[in-house]
């Protein structure tokens, strides 16, 4: 995984809570046996007004105008806005890969699912949580003012708005470690290789039936 | 003194992490062929191999055809990723259940029916389902594609420890009303956030009186509620279920299993963060109006006015999904008509799903207005004993398509989907926006009350139906 850079990044506002795995990434797309191109696909439902499949050519789609994204003034946006229960529904990593792969670093939002929460970590897009009056807050700073931007740090656990108004949030440490270093997590778990193997010597006397 | 979760949790630990993160060991690691690929791939360029083969059990399930698949799959890309799960499974020398095998079938299905779930261990599986095998006293949670990698590659995950949420669930459940209903009127009464950061023990006098098959009904919907696993302790119904399965202990090992698992109970006295009571003799046939589980009411009431909710953003949200299924406030359930009846999905597509089903069709037809009514048996072997019992004949008889087993339309990967605006009552887990086909209109419900909804053309109280029978 890369490490995680802090960034200052302009803000795209999706004001909708409960915003499911479904909609961010629709099934049809997760037949792919790549990790990579799912930007395109992203809110795929949403973002064209025609229905997509893999394999068509995303240029000759016709945009949904009212779709936020879509907007100019939300182009190149890094962070995600966003409200209650975001990335509810499947645990498909595919999820944050498509977000990712479209351009977000950061996402901002009350609450998240679990699994979705978990998998961000997995490929270094960070999901921060600020309290619910802070996410209305920045809805409306971002709506009245186009090119609204956010600084992230996330070594400081820091959100900074334009009018230097700094919001911080939780982090587990070792997820923040793991981020800031672009840490391989498999490799530091088999650093653990012996303890893995004395484990299972002790379930195999203990639990013989899991090991037939 | 300590609940289920915390035994469970603590006979997994490896290794202590920093706070509550632990190294834990997974006993068995179940594959699918959607979220394996990329984990398979990464394996092999960083020059891995599986840490324990025998832990492995893998199938195809979300892509395949559920009509007949002599010819194999049509869709190119759905056929590269079951080949691609193939491939993976002969090169490595994971045990996978072909298409084309008896056993073959939805993979949260499969598990349980072959004894390779046994209670007391970590299941894991790239979905997020998987929470199905808590039924059988299991901590078991859905992963991602990067740690569905690290499992194969280490046996164990780095889990934060989750919140305990006891849901007592007492009383006898009235005629027609079933572990589903069950399972909607929890979602509907703490929200699909409710469970979020938590693990869900169901106990309780109604929990001891559901079949494994309803138990895992319940478990499966767990995530639905935000739980990332959701489980029910060991007792005599949960030994029977196991007994003689092809994976299970046979003989002294059996006899050292069943001792271990009786100990997998909740001790008396345990505390919970947080306990919810539901009083089962007050459950009604569940129907969801909505595009998320916890849109959900009983079959009959009304679909909701948005004008009576005071919160705006809720308020917004209602209406947004009442225009996006085509509703208007204040219509009886009742009245509202169906399209298509999908009955299968990991939630409800075992035998006695199908029987439930079977009992209200029999002798009757679907209504003149049901373009597609359909059954896919949720693995060969349950579509076997359905045949052996007759059940495909009646399902046949009344106007049903009987179908070969797999995910299908429960999200529409394969050729089972929904036209636009096309109305479903379906016994699957999600009702969001698009997710059995886009613009697909989905209700959430048992499988009883989809077999009336068939027969009646609208939705009916499956209730009314069992007092003629």
């Amino acid at each position: 995984m890369e490490k995680f850079l802090d960034c200052k990044g302009l803000v795209a506002p999706l004001d909708r809570a409960n915003i499911d795995t479904d909609a961010i990434i629709p099934k049809q797309f997760l037949k792919s046996i790549n990790r990579s191109g799912f930007g395109r696909y992203l809110f795929d439902e949403w973002r064209y007004l025609d229905h997509g499949e893999p394999g068509q050519d995303v240029s000759q789609r016709k945009l949904n105008p009212d779709f936020v994204l879509n907007q100019a003034r939300y182009h190149g946006a890094q962070v995600l806005l966003t409200r209650a229960n975001f990335g509810c529904g499947s645990s498909r990593e595919h999820a944050p890969w498509s977000l990712q792969d479209y351009g977000f670093k950061v996402i901002i939002a009350p609450s998240y699912a679990d699994i979705f929460y978990n998998n961000s970590f997995k490929i270094g897009l960070l999901p921060i949580v600020l309290r619910e009056d802070i996410v209305d807050q920045i809805f409306r700073e971002v709506d009245l003012n186009v090119g609204y931007y956010l600084i992230v740090n996330l070594k400081d656990q820091t959100v900074t708005t334009p009018t230097d108004e700094t919001y911080t949030f939780e982090i587990d440490s070792f997820r923040k470690e793991n981020l800031l270093n672009g840490l391989d997590e498999i490799g530091q778990t088999l650093q653990h290789a012996g303890k893995i193997r004395e484990f299972e010597d002790r379930k195999r006397i203990e639990q013989p039936w899991l090991f037939t | 003194m300590q609940t289920l979760y915390e035994k469970l949790w603590k006979n997994h630990v490896v290794h202590d992490g920093s706070g509550e993160t632990a190294l834990i060991y997974i006993d068995r690691h179940l594959v699918h062929e959607v979220t394996s690929p990329q984990a398979f791939e990464s394996l092999r360029i960083a020059g891995r191999k599986p840490w324990r083969l025998g832990s492995v059990l893998a199938v195809a399930d979300h892509n395949v055809p559920t009509t007949n698949r002599s010819n194999g799959i049509s869709d190119p890309t759905s056929r590269l990723q079951v080949e691609t799960l193939d491939r993976n499974c002969e090169e490595l020398g994971i045990t996978e259940f072909k298409m084309n095998d008896l056993r073959q079938g939805i993979v949260h299905v499969i598990g349980p029916e072959q004894g390779a779930t046994l209670p007391g261990m970590t299941v894991v599986c790239g979905d997020s389902h998987t929470s199905t095998h808590g039924a059988f006293a299991c901590l078991a949670f859905g992963i991602g594609t990067s740690e569905v990698e690290h499992v194969l590659a280490t046996q164990c995950l780095l889990i934060k420890k989750a919140l305990e949420m006891q849901i007592l669930v007492e009383g006898t459940l009235g005629p027609g009303v079933t572990a589903k209903d069950v399972a909607l009127a929890v979602i509907g009464e703490i929200g699909t956030a409710g469970g979020t950061g938590y693990a869900i023990e169901f106990s309780g006098s109604t929990i001891s009186s559901f079949s494994m098959e309803g138990r895992m009904t319940l478990c499966n919907m767990a995530i639905e509620a935000g739980a990332r696993a959701g489980m029910i302790a060991v007792d005599d119904t949960t030994i029977e279920y196991i007994s003689g399965r092809p994976f299970a202990p046979k003989g002294e090992l059996w006899e050292k299993a069943v001792s271990y698992w009786r100990t997998l109970k909740s001790d008396e006295g345990a505390k919970f963060n947080r306990v919810v009571t539901i009083n089962a003799t007050q459950i009604k046939p569940q129907v969801t109006w909505g595009t998320s589980p916890e849109m959900v009411t009983t079959v009959d009431g009304r679909v909701p006015d948005p004008l009576k909710i005071t919160d705006p953003v809720k308020r917004n949200d209602m209406k947004r999904a009442l225009k996006y299924m085509g509703l208007v406030p204040d219509t009886l359930i009742s009245s509202i008509y169906l399209d298509k009846i999908f009955i299968g999905s990991c939630t409800n597509s075992r035998i006695e799903d199908l029987r439930a089903a079977a009992e209200v069709v029999k002798d009757r037809h679907i209504a003149k207005n049901i373009k597609l009514a359909m059954v896919v048996p949720g693995s060969g072997l349950v579509k076997l004993q359905a045949e052996e019992e007759g059940l495909d004949k009646i399902f046949r008889d009344a106007g049903f398509e009987w179908r070969e087993p797999g995910c299908s339309m429960c999200l529409a990967m394969n050729d089972d989907y929904l036209s636009p605006e096309e109305r479903c009552a379906s016994t699957s887990n999600r009702n969001f926006e698009g997710r059995q086909g886009p613009a697909g209109r989905t209700h959430l419900v048992s499988p009883a009350m989809a077999a009336a909804a068939a027969v009646a053309g609208h939705f009916t109280d499956v209730r009314d139906i069992h007092e003629s029978l």
